[in-house]
């Protein structure tokens, strides 16, 4: 029964995060500077799960040709930045994890 | 823009992330029966919890017979992060009622956010596709959703014999690339993405994914320390 009780607890405690600052809105006069800070909310949070994905291999930064990640992050980094396309990147990113795994 | 296709919006946003998300589903079902976790209360998780990491590091604790509070505290560090999507998301949800905020409060997940912020920040505000803006969210969100529970279900259902080393996790990250990259139009908005990356590859082995939230808040301020300049 304990489970059942954490597993609540743990959800309220996730719900609340994800609610705050959404509930909060309209009834506090942010700062500016806080206003400012949110615009790089997108940028910093996805590059924050991202790079550690594609620098790290088991905990260590790996640059050489054993992380095919990097390379094929770095693939996907320049279609991305040249096309603006998603699926071009992601395709492209994969055929060249794909290419580099075999190799 | 009306709210069918707002909503058809985010819900095709959301799904080259699920190629990535639904191995990490299967997993997280195998991970929670081998912690002893019964397949209702594995499943129920993914609705009453519905976090990825969150869900996988609380199956591991109660594996190993880790102390509630201590649990219940670990799960909250892990998801810290989502109360930077709360504010970002929250200006346009402002005028919303409040069964709406709710509903997208708890559909608020890295994925859900990253379908939709890009196409939210676009829509002006006051404008008239403002008012459905918050179904491309509700698209994104719900299609996550689905996802996930399916993805639990095989896992829990099926179990070790689906086959999860495909590296089609891969997709998660590419997303995020395609999502990030056009965004970066500025010198501010480089050094954002250049902090928030440099200072989760350094802090990466900080517990319960603590690393995540304070490179996000390094990215956040590198931004804005940044000079503006006129374009």
């Amino acid at each position: 029964m304990n489970l059942w009780w954490l597993m609540l607890a743990c959800g309220v405690i996730t719900f609340g995060i994800r609610y705050s600052f959404i509930a909060a809105e309209g009834h506090y006069q942010p700062p500016t500077w806080f206003r400012r800070l949110l615009p790089f909310v997108p940028i910093a949070a996805l590059t924050a799960l991202t790079a550690p994905e594609l620098l790290l291999v088991h905990g260590e930064i790996v640059l050489g040709g054993s992380n095919p990640r990097l390379w094929a992050g770095l693939v996907a980094i320049i279609v991305a930045a040249l096309w603006r396309n998603t699926l071009l990147t992601i395709g492209c990113g994969f055929l060249a994890l794909f290419l580099l795994q075999r190799s | 823009m009306n709210r069918t296709q707002a909503f058809s919006l985010g819900l095709r946003s959301v799904m080259p992330m699920l190629l990535g998300v639904a191995p990490f589903g299967v997993i997280y079902g195998v991970v929670a029966l081998q912690s002893g976790i019964p397949a209702l209360a594995a499943m129920a998780m993914s609705s009453i919890v519905f976090a990825g990491s969150a869900q996988f590091l609380l199956a591991q604790l109660v594996g190993a017979g880790a102390p509630l509070l201590l649990t219940a505290g670990a799960v909250g560090l892990v998801n810290l992060r989502h109360a930077l999507y709360s504010a970002s998301v929250a200006p346009v949800l402002a005028r919303l009622p409040l069964r709406w905020k709710i509903l997208l409060a708890y559909l608020l997940t890295d994925e859900a956010y990253a379908a939709a912020i890009p196409h939210l920040m676009a829509v002006k505000p006051d404008s008239p596709q403002s008012a459905q803006a918050h179904w491309i969210l509700f698209g994104s969100g719900f299609g996550l959703w689905a996802g996930w529970q399916l993805a639990t279900l095989a896992g829990v259902l099926i179990g070790a014999q689906l086959p999860a080393n495909l590296g089609l996790e891969f997709a998660l990250p590419l997303t995020f690339i395609a999502i990030v990259v056009p965004m970066i139009d500025s010198r501010a908005r480089f050094m954002a993405a250049l902090a928030a990356g440099a200072v989760a590859v350094v802090l990466t082995a900080m517990p319960y994914k603590v690393g995540l939230f304070m490179a996000a808040l390094a990215g956040l301020v590198a931004g804005v320390a940044m000079p503006r300049r006129a374009k």
